[in-house]
């Protein structure tokens, strides 16, 4: 699975990597963010996009599964 | 569905943009200056006045509505599981980007939520500004796609989250139970609601703030980079209830030359200073309202934003950069057009050159 590594980035950057990973993956694509905003701006965007984000709490923030 | 979340749909936006709209129509009609409001480019100004860091007798005032809002904005995140001690992407370079937004903002005459409400009293200059923001905004937006970035924030001590919070609780306590700060006698920086007033004011655009992301860059950013209007739903509910305030208590005025309202009519130098706004703002990740609520809810980096905008207001008083506003001599009726110095107007150009080279030096890895 494609992983998009944006924690710790300032907005819109995280949104950014996502419609680029988005762009060019055939499957899934996972994004790590660690603000619990960029969680929810990732979730939105997926949503936007016709895609359906699945996001879980891990040890160091939240990682958002795009189908 | 839970009711703090503002950000989930384009109706809970607009009540959020609404909501904060509605608090600076009240703290106007309660004696803040009518059309600066809530502006948060003039309070860090009178604030950092307040402290003595510059000496403009007029506006010097601790505005409980900054406190308020990043305390709010500290509150209702911690309270919502929000709250993240983060630090380290780039703080000077932040430093840098908080003195252009203040020292652009003091020469247009008010930061882009100021803008917003200037424009909603009709001051067409506030209209002409928008031009330079939004294409400031766009310049930024040139730079995000050419993979500008200031690098990733790590999680840290949770006590560095807390020292702007802790800082600005502090100046509240200085200014209701001593006599330390200055407060100005006249001019705008006398003018203020009841400081409970304003204080609660500034708790509830702090809290409505950070649930809904408002964001007054961000909103023009979003829909010039992804075609998204979540954001600017936020503005232009704001900007409908400032209309209908504006109106109804006749302070809509169509003009570019209107004494009292503290503006000018120099177009290009309010232009070019909400252009330098607009590209620092996104450079930084946000508007001057947005880094008061990201260094609420523990953005060490914001926090420096935040200091940086202190500097460039103090600055801009200490060395005449800020412009003055179209006034009305009351015993001679003779109109004194407002001006932007020539210090300021050099000031202008630095800022805009600074962020030019902030944006092309700093590349996200792998870019």
């Amino acid at each position: 699975m494609v992983e998009v590594d944006a924690r710790g980035l300032s907005c819109p950057e995280p949104i950014m990597l996502t419609a680029d990973a988005l762009k060019q993956a055939d499957g899934p694509v996972k994004v790590l963010v660690d603000e619990p905003h960029q969680k929810t701006n990732v979730e939105k965007f997926a949503r936007s996009q016709g895609r359906t984000p699945t996001s879980t709490e891990t040890a160091d923030g939240f990682e958002v599964v795009i189908e | 569905m839970d009711l703090l979340d503002f950000s989930s749909n384009k109706v809970r936006l607009a009540v959020a943009g609404a909501l904060v709209g509605v608090v600076a129509a009240v703290l106007a009609f309660f004696g803040n200056p009518a059309n600066m409001a809530f502006c948060i480019a003039c309070f860090i100004r009178d604030t950092a006045g307040a402290l003595g860091t510059h000496n403009a007798e007029a506006v010097q005032y601790a505005r409980p509505e900054i406190i308020g809002l990043v305390l709010g904005s500290f509150a209702i995140s911690v309270a919502t599981k929000e709250w993240r001690s983060m630090a380290g992407s780039s703080p000077m370079t932040r430093f840098a980007l908080g003195m252009v937004l203040a020292i652009g903002s003091l020469v247009f005459l008010g930061c882009p939520l100021r803008m917003i409400i200037r424009m909603s009293a009709g001051d067409l200059n506030a209209w002409v500004a928008l031009i330079g923001f939004v294409a400031g905004v766009g310049t930024g937006c040139i730079a995000l796609k050419k993979g500008f970035s200031l690098g990733r924030a790590q999680k840290t001590n949770a006590a560095s989250g807390v020292v702007l919070p802790a800082l600005l609780a502090g100046v509240l306590i200085l200014a209701l139970t001593t006599t330390l700060l200055k407060s100005s006698t006249s001019g705008p920086g006398s003018m203020h609601a009841p400081i409970i007033m304003s204080l609660v004011g500034g708790l509830i655009v702090g809290a409505l703030a950070q649930k809904s992301r408002m964001c007054f860059a961000g909103s023009i950013r979003d829909v010039i980079l992804m075609k998204n209007f979540d954001l600017i739903t936020i503005i232009g509910a704001f900007f409908v209830v400032m209309l209908v305030y504006n109106i109804a208590t006749g302070h809509f005025v169509v003009a570019f030359d209107t004494p009292g309202i503290i503006a000018h009519s120099e177009h290009l130098w309010n232009i070019l200073g909400m252009y330098a706004v607009g590209f620092a703002a996104v450079l930084a990740g946000g508007c001057p309202l947005r880094q008061l609520v990201l260094a609420g809810q523990g953005s060490s980096d914001s926090a420096v934003t935040v200091l940086g905008m202190f500097v460039g207001a103090a600055l801009a008083h200490n060395f005449g950069l800020a412009a003055s506003g179209t006034a009305m001599d009351a015993a001679t009726q003779t109109l004194t057009m407002g001006a932007v110095p020539m210090a300021g107007k050099v000031a202008v150009v630095i800022c805009i050159a600074v962020c030019a080279v902030i944006a092309v030096v700093n590349k996200r890895q792998g870019k």
